[in-house]
């Protein structure tokens, strides 16, 4: 049968144009095309891992933000907490201070008070010693005006004496 | 598991495709019969009709007796070389250099001038020498596809390098998922790792089947041409599946062929020629397969046709009313070449890669082996 037949110079060109578009297209269309779309198919690959790790840095970058939050809130409670324990210890220092200056006002006042007490009577004692003497030199003066008044207290005098 | 399926999906949309071919093999004969009996009365010659058609030619028939002349390149060792336009044969009515066309076949005769071709002596030992190189209608319909393929494709690889790294546009979308097809489910998923050495050859031959089957289809120059159902470029074909497999086959391959391992002495016998001629079997049936798909689809286009042709000489009525059922069929058929076209270009492509990987592959386990061979085997 003809038709089964391989004609010569067909298969001929066939080979020939074959190799021939073979050769050519792998030159300047396979293989730019198959790099094009390899390169490609890297660059998106490329992008999802990048969308990837930005999504992941993202994540990471929140939890810092909050971990950096919490930690500025303790440390803000933390101040607040000592500026508190601080003004109270200031308060009480200066209350105790005020205190014990208070206290050795109020002694040393009642110390003074004292002295100047302890003075005026002193100085009472004396001059009610003065006074009295005063008075009693006045008073034998003026009982020693007559003799019979002297006579009388000599005696009387006297009779103490000799009831001593 | 998925490419097994889509292998088990298309080989058997090929045994479906069997009874349309031996369907219109059978109504080839049919008519060949049929109007044999009807040679002298110049009546419509359906099964001649059809053979013209889809064999080769020296010239582009395009209506009655209208037809471009192709160019005669000759060879003969004791002549030497001669070219001239297949025109000066008038349709082989003449002879011409010491030429004339015998049913499309060019034979040597002894007149040199120009003479009746009827009444010319061939010279017999002249024409079993004679080296036949003419641009005929199928090398004519190989360089245009040539000349379309590389258009196509530098344009496509252009279109690459002006947008990199974008999405495809244009025609550049068309040709792309067909690349990434061959690349992904056939040269990755049949050859594995190495497959990138041979993509060369699997798109080449996929393009060109896939292109050259779709031309086939256009009843309009430069279409028309059954260049995907002619032996000689589908044997071409096979050949350099051939060559390419048996040179990257590995020690691994032929130690497979010649002593398969885990297998007695005896069986041996019987294997390893099986074996051989499988080697050659498997581009044999990548030829006949290709091109029965696509002679028989143009058979059955042109039965289609001549069955017009056939009822319209016994009355014009019924011409006519067999002529709308002819076309409804043959749109259906046309689609179905469609497929067909696609299809045969898949399959001659993913079967050279399933042999190519079969030569490359490193040793395996023995299950999968089997499940290859089931595979195959089924394929076939």
């Amino acid at each position: 049968m003809e038709l089964l037949k391989p004609a010569f110079g067909l298969t001929f060109w066939m080979v020939l144009g074959f190799l021939i578009v073979l050769f050519l297209l792998t030159k300047f269309a396979w293989k730019p095309i198959l790099n094009a779309l390899n390169e490609r198919d890297k660059s998106i690959e490329d992008a999802l891992n990048a969308a990837i790790k930005a999504k992941d840095e993202m994540a990471n970058l929140k939890s810092d933000n909050e971990k950096l939050l919490a930690e500025a809130r303790q440390e803000r409670d933390k101040i607040l907490k000592e500026a508190r324990v601080t003004k109270d210890n200031i308060i009480n220092e200066a209350r105790d201070k005020a205190t014990a200056e208070a206290d050795r006002l109020l002694t040393l006042a009642r110390e003074g008070i004292h002295n100047e007490k302890m003075a005026a009577i002193t100085d009472l004692k004396n001059q009610v010693a003065l006074l009295s003497v005063e008075i009693a030199e006045k008073i034998m003066k003026q009982q020693l005006a007559d003799d019979g008044k002297q006579k009388a207290l000599v005696a009387d005098l006297l009779k103490d004496v000799k009831m001593n | 598991m998925k490419n097994l399926n889509i292998r088990i999906l298309i080989s058997a949309i090929l045994f479906w495709l069997v009874p349309f071919i031996s369907m219109a093999q059978e109504s080839h004969d049919s008519l060949s019969v049929a109007t044999t009996e009807s040679v002298e009365s110049a009546e419509f010659d359906a099964g001649r009709m059809i053979m013209d058609h889809i064999s080769d030619a020296h010239g582009w028939h395009l209506w009655g007796e209208s037809e471009i002349p192709l160019p005669i390149i000759v060879y003969s060792p004791e002549r030497g070389l001669s070219v001239f336009s297949s025109g000066h044969f008038h349709h082989g009515h003449s002879t011409y250099n010491g030429y004339m066309l015998k049913e499309q076949k060019i034979v040597a005769v002894d007149e040199m001038d120009e003479t009746d071709a009827h009444h010319a002596t061939i010279n017999e030992s002249l024409t079993a020498n004679l080296y036949d190189f003419s641009i005929t209608k199928n090398v004519f319909a190989l360089f245009v596809s040539i000349i379309l393929m590389i258009w196509i494709f530098t344009s496509v690889a252009k279109s690459y390098k002006t947008r990199p790294n974008q999405a495809p546009k244009g025609l550049q979308s068309l040709i792309e998922p067909l690349i990434v097809f061959v690349r992904d489910d056939v040269a990755k998923s049949a050859i594995g790792p190495k497959y990138q050495k041979y993509m060369p050859y699997l798109l080449t031959a996929f393009f060109f089947i896939w292109i050259n089957n779709m031309l086939g289809l256009i009843p309009l120059i430069p279409g028309g041409a059954n260049l995907t159902g002619n032996i000689a470029i589908t044997m071409s074909l096979a050949v350099m599946t051939l060559i390419i497999t048996v040179f990257s086959a590995n020690k691994n391959y032929w130690l497979h062929i010649f002593a398969m391992p885990g297998v007695p002495m005896w069986v041996l016998f019987l294997l390893t020629p099986i074996e051989i001629l499988g080697l050659f079997l498997r581009p044999f049936v990548l030829m006949i397969r290709l091109f029965a798909n696509m002679a028989a689809g143009h058979i059955i286009a042109l039965s289609f046709i001549s069955l017009i042709f056939i009822f319209g000489e016994m009355s014009a009525g019924a011409g006519m009313g067999v002529g709308v059922i002819s076309l409804a069929f043959m749109v259906f058929m046309t689609f179905l070449e469609l497929l067909v076209a696609f299809l045969q270009a898949y399959v001659f492509t993913l079967l050279s890669a399933i042999y190519i990987g079969a030569a490359v592959e490193e040793h395996h386990h023995d299950a999968e082996h089997h499940d290859a061979k089931v595979e195959e085997a089924l394929i076939i």
